[in-house]
């Protein structure tokens, strides 16, 4: 067996490939379909306190709810049939198409019947969508990611049919559709805390990652050429990494809230051991050995032969370095920055508990009042953050990297 | 044999694990009795050292929850890696793939906030988010490690006349070890980390200190729980450095 398939590998894993791949489809379209019948889709409760009464989705299929909950099941039941088809290179475009235009339908179809509930209910009443609603969506996107992936569609129209969906989900919210629904209603109650937390927290993130740039690159640069630097910053920036966050932004109180009062000039421009101070310094030390390291490597991967042509043609060390050197090292540097700026933005949810305001403070207030749809509107934006900067920075590296594909293709005509 | 033992002691003293340690114990032990020393350094607050649990408890609590988590994490996400790299697995590693990168944007205090309404405070959210999280780095390390095993020492070793699992066994894991272990270490030091921020969610750890002294502006509070969780956190991962630096000289022979 193991030698026939040593003597024709490509043919025999060709057509295994095939088949256990509708398995995925079929895994992900099953479990799809498990979420939305066991799990409960709706929960109802008098108030925003009391846990209320969970629904299922097929107990919503009566009259006065909205009937296209019917739609969404029979959508579901259809896509596990056309998984266990084994589907073709069509009925998987049918299929992205389907699960494109259910994922908006998912979240009218939440906003719908929560609007029945309301009318049905005090004003008080709180409609809010369950694990089935959660577990559906969720399983629906990594069905996406894998029908992108299935199909081989270049990572722009990849990218572009994600923005695409999130941008009818955009859409429906903005319009108002979910309005009714319990975690919308916290929204809007705290419209105007929430986008300053969101201005706040992407404000921690930009400065800490600027600051770690501008502290970090030329850090990294000087490590690489000096070895003693490398061996002393390494060992302190890997410790630095180890201490768990909330120890860090401890550890930084005393000291500075200290230094805030012996220093009043400190102290008046905001120093102090709680809020902005701890919190910007300890997520700049955060950021830097992903940063550092990035630039180590990238730096050590450039080909020696390309420096020493570059040298040989009479550029000095520096001119080489800033002509060459940077421009080769740049995808991995940046893949560096990409860690560093995923990592900051989670925790800056945490330098919440210190005072430091953003999306962590909303988040640590629903936990402490035990409201789940007031951490639900402040996680899904911290992770949309994240969504967000993975992206640009991951698209940003492809782009440099490609771009340096195509200098060492061509024999660099530019100065660099 | 004496000679090698004699050796091991002596890399360990001056490796500065064993020196970590001692200073870990040592502050647990020690820092109930230093009323002086915090009275002198924090003169305004009425009860400068945090006695509401002894801190010998609280890092025994810290350690129990990040072991059981790190464990479940362990066994769940190798088996996961495993299975995803096997022939027939192979398809279902996209998802995996899928699924590790979206949870890598998801700060584990915010896997936690979440697991709080489905199952209520305590030590039971603390743990299942703490499981969940920590499964992700094992994952990828598991993946990357079997992943990066050349395709010609496997077939070499099926060829040889070895079944897959014994492939698996003898060749495999031991060339992935280093990865693995890699994995496995980033997942207990964030679960580190995120069992001190469990406090908030009505865990007993190294972080309820912390908690308890940024609600009522103790700062000597939060320097004595943040130093412990920070020692812990070296600690263990110096401990992995050694094992790991150990099993790299193992996979290289």
């Amino acid at each position: 067996m193991h030698a026939e398939a040593l003597s024709d590998p490509s043919g025999a894993a060709a057509t295994l490939s095939t088949e256990k791949h509708n398995n995925v489809l079929v895994l992900l379209t099953t479990s799809s379909a498990v979420a939305m019948f066991s799990l409960p889709w709706l929960t109802l409760a008098p108030n925003r306190l009391v846990s209320g009464q969970p629904l299922r989705l097929v107990s919503l299929l009566q009259a006065p709810w909205p009937l296209s909950a019917g739609v969404v099941i029979a959508a579901v039941v259809t896509l596990v049939g056309l998984s266990l088809s084994g589907p073709g290179r069509r009925t998987l475009w049918v299929m992205l198409a389907g699960v494109m235009g259910l994922l908006p339908v998912l979240c009218w179809l939440a906003g719908a019947q929560a609007s029945v509930a309301a009318q049905t209910a005090s004003s008080a009443a709180r409609a809010s969508v369950g694990g089935g609603f959660w577990g559906l969506f969720g399983l629906l996107v990594l069905l996406m990611a894998e029908l992108l992936q299935r199909l081989r569609l270049p990572p722009l129209l990849r990218s572009l049919s994600g923005l695409t969906t999130a941008a009818l989900v955009g859409g429906l919210l903005y319009a108002g559709a979910c309005d009714n629904l319990s975690i919308m209603k916290e929204f809007a109650n705290r419209s105007d805390v929430f986008w300053s937390a969101l201005v706040r927290h992407a404000l921690i993130v930009a400065v800490s990652l600027g600051l770690t740039l501008v502290i970090g690159l030329p850090l990294g640069a000087l490590s690489h050429r000096q070895r003693a630097v490398r061996r002393a910053l390494m060992p302190v920036l890997n410790v630095l990494q180890t201490i768990p966050s909330i120890a860090l932004f401890g550890l930084l109180m005393a000291p500075l809230a200290w230094l805030g009062n012996a220093v009043p000039l400190l102290g008046q421009s905001g120093l102090s051991g709680v809020g902005l101070a701890p919190a910007v310094i300890a997520l700049t030390l955060y950021g830097m050995l992903p940063v550092v390291r990035g630039v180590l490597t990238g730096l050590a991967e450039v080909p020696p032969g390309v420096l020493q042509a570059a040298r040989s043609m009479g550029l000095s060390g520096g001119q080489a370095l800033r002509w060459v050197a940077w421009p080769l090292a740049l995808p991995v540097v940046l893949a560096g920055v990409r860690t560093a700026a995923v990592q900051l933005v989670g925790l800056a949810a945490v330098a919440a508990l210190i005072g430091s305001g953003g999306l962590g403070a909303i988040m640590f207030e629903g936990l402490f009042s035990a409201a789940q749809d007031v951490v639900l509107l402040a996680v899904l934006p911290i992770v949309g953050m994240g969504i967000l900067v993975d992206g640009v920075f991951s698209t940003l590296a492809r782009m440099t990297r490609l771009a340096r594909v195509r200098a060492l293709a061509t024999g660099a005509r530019h100065p660099a | 044999m004496r000679l090698k033992l004699v050796h091991n002691v002596w890399q360990m003293a001056t490796s500065g694990l064993l020196w970590a340690v001692l200073l870990l114990a040592g502050l647990v032990l020690w820092l109930p009795h230093a009323q002086p020393l915090f009275h002198a350094l924090f003169p305004l607050l009425e009860r400068p050292v945090y006695t509401q649990e002894p801190f010998a408890l609280l890092l025994w609590e810290h350690c129990q929850l990040v072991a059981l988590s790190s464990a479940a994490a362990v066994l769940l996400g190798t088996g996961l890696g495993v299975a995803v790299t096997r022939p027939s697995g192979q398809p279902f590693k996209s998802v995996v793939d899928s699924c590790v990168a979206l949870g890598q944007v998801v700060p584990p205090v915010a896997v936690l906030a979440l697991a709080v309404p489905v199952i209520g405070f305590g030590p039971g959210p603390a743990l299942l988010a703490l499981a969940l999280y920590g499964l992700l780095p094992v994952v990828q390390g598991a993946v990357q490690g079997l992943a990066g095993v050349p395709v010609g020492l496997r077939q070499a070793a099926l060829g040889l006349g070895m079944t897959p699992l014994q492939c698996l066994l003898r060749v495999e894991a031991p060339l992935a070890l280093p990865v693995w272990l890699a994995g496995v270490r980033t997942s207990v030091i964030i679960n580190i980390g995120t069992a001190a921020i469990a406090s908030t969610v009505g865990a007993k750890t190294l972080g309820s200190p912390i908690i308890v002294g940024l609600g009522g502006f103790n700062t000597a509070y939060v320097l004595q729980g943040a130093v412990l969780v920070g020692l812990l956190a070296v600690v263990v991962d110096l401990a992995f450095e050694q094992s790991l630096q150990r099993v790299t000289r193992y996979a290289r022979h």
